[in-house]
């Protein structure tokens, strides 16, 4: 697999790498603060609702809804087009941008705004999966 | 009720490179260092009169550096496309506070040619983490996210969007300058014929792909009496930052740095929105300037695409759009970022074709009685505002 994937790699840092290390293992991720006991993403060294540094990570549900989304008809490298990128409202409340995966090339007939989706996970690379989301059945 | 620095400080030198478009023969820096000699020509300064350096894309200290010269002030604010409506708003507070006495804000961009043009975020950062990897790919990509969400909240159309793009077309066609002036006018089913580029824009939704630069020069309101030029002064001004990546958008259907840019501009200038003749608001595409009709007030919010789509037949029989020639609220005069000219920032062509109407020299374009301009911008998508408010008297 390695090699063959063109599309741009996420290189992880210190605060953001359990959420790449989750999505290898197949779990959606996200820092929760535990003195203000909200979660957040993207993932930050501190809470952006409070300032703690006291955070813990915890396996979210991987539903969500799809908040606002385009279907880009032009491809970036490692994507065939026409695709869709969307912004999906987790069910634990942060938004986070992803790719809708659909049956077939995505229309707007097959997107409704707030239709409920679930997480799917691509493993592009060997090191690197990327969490995608799909309609929810 | 003004602020206190409303009116201390005047525009008294503007001018974009020679030509706008395609610049093959010059270098990032190569373009700002033109815009600044023809904008200080425009002044009547000498590169010795500044002692105050505002730019971007280029740093204070490669231009400083290219330029020859030791500014006693310096500002590299780099927040996309509105960071010269913010080197305004910055320029006037130092020159109130003493720090300099003539400001010079430079653009220039190889935005076409991208000869030396540095790159934007790389992949350990947050965009590189997470949304470069889901297949974004610049602009359209991004500043087309919150679209379906407002018509999805307000019911606003494709068809209503499409009108901006067809109005500015027709100031394009009567500016000599801009790069469509040629091309003649759009109609919205034009627009919408267009090639998807990134649904829900097509290719007319889009700015244009330039190189080009612009250059002002700023000073005192008192020294700017005795200059070459007519003074254009500044009324008032804002600024906010709110985030970076379109992703991280409180609420798709606002821009929470506009709001706040905008009503501290306001606020300054003492001024409401019926005191306002003419509009530059930064069209990056044809949504852009919608939110910003709504987030700085000048409609409700979600009734933007109502506003830009109510047309009417001029005398000659032809099509008036709301904000295109004849219109009730004449707006990107110079035929904007969608006809006229985008180098990636666009905000300083938009605060130049301005200061050009308020001097009362736009030529076929002109807005007769013109005496107040609103320039407002964002950066990156959404993320970062500036706001200027100028006059001529």
């Amino acid at each position: 697999m390695d090699g063959a994937y063109e599309g741009k790699l996420p290189r992880p840092t210190p605060e953001t790498l359990p959420f790449w290390q989750g999505a290898k293992a197949g779990k959606l991720m996200l820092p929760w603060c535990e003195d203000c006991g909200q979660p957040h993403f993207y993932p930050r060294a501190i809470c952006p609702h409070c300032l703690s540094d006291r955070l813990d990570w915890r396996q979210a549900s991987g539903r969500g809804k799809l908040h606002t989304y385009v279907i880009n008809h032009r491809a970036a490298k490692g994507f065939t087009a026409p695709y869709v990128i969307a912004v999906v409202e987790l069910a634990e409340g942060p938004r986070m941008l992803s790719n809708v995966v659909t049956e077939g090339e995505p229309t707007p007939d097959m997107l409704t705004i707030d239709m409920d989706l679930e997480v799917t996970f691509d493993p592009v690379t060997d090191d690197i999966t990327l969490p995608r989301f799909r309609p929810a059945p | 009720m003004t602020g206190k620095l409303s009116r201390t400080c005047a525009i008294v030198g503007a001018a974009e490179t020679d030509t706008i478009g395609k610049l093959p023969g010059m270098s990032r820096l190569a373009i700002h260092a033109q815009a600044a000699k023809n904008a200080l020509a425009d002044a009547g300064l000498s590169l010795q009169d500044v002692d105050g350096l505002f730019c971007a894309p280029a740093g204070p200290n490669e231009l400083s550096e290219y330029l020859n010269i030791v500014p006693r002030y310096v500002d590299g604010t780099s927040v996309g496309g509105c960071s010269y409506m913010i080197f305004v708003r910055h320029a006037v507070a130092a020159i109130a506070a003493g720090y300099c006495d003539v400001a010079l804000i430079v653009h220039g961009e190889s935005g076409r040619s991208g000869i030396d043009m540095p790159g934007l975020d790389g992949p350990a950062s947050p965009n590189g983490q997470f949304e470069q990897p889901f297949g974004t790919r610049g602009a359209p990509t991004t500043y087309s996210l919150p679209v379906l969400r407002h018509f999805h909240e307000y019911g606003t159309t494709k068809r209503q969007m499409s009108h901006v793009p067809a109005a500015t077309r027709e100031w394009a066609v009567l500016n000599p300058r801009a790069m469509m002036h040629d091309k003649g006018p759009i109609t919205p089913e034009d627009v919408e014929a267009s090639p998807l580029v990134c649904y829900p824009f097509n290719l007319l939704d889009c700015c244009l792909v330039a190189d080009g630069g612009g250059a002002l020069v700023i000073t005192s309101a008192e020294r700017a009496r005795d200059m070459r030029q007519k003074p254009i002064h500044v009324l008032g001004t804002g600024e906010a930052t709110a985030h970076r990546q379109v992703s991280m958008m409180r609420d798709f259907t606002t821009s929470d740095s506009t709001v706040l840019s905008g009503k501290a501009a306001f606020a300054e200038a003492g001024l409401d929105h019926a005191d306002i003749d003419h509009l530059m608001l930064y069209d990056a595409f044809s949504f852009t300037p919608m939110l910003f009709l709504e987030d700085l007030g000048f409609v409700a919010k979600g009734e933007a695409g109502a506003f830009v789509s109510e047309t009417r037949t001029g005398p000659d029989g032809k099509l008036v759009y709301k904000t295109g020639p004849g219109g009730d609220l004449p707006m990107n005069t110079n035929g904007g970022g969608l006809s006229y000219c985008h180098s990636g920032r666009y905000g300083m062509y938009a605060l130049i074709e301005a200061v050009t109407q308020l001097r009362g020299d736009a030529g076929a374009r002109q807005v007769e009685g013109i005496e107040t301009s609103l320039v407002h911008g964002p950066g990156r998508q959404f993320a970062a505002a500036g706001t200027v408010i100028l006059a001529n008297a």
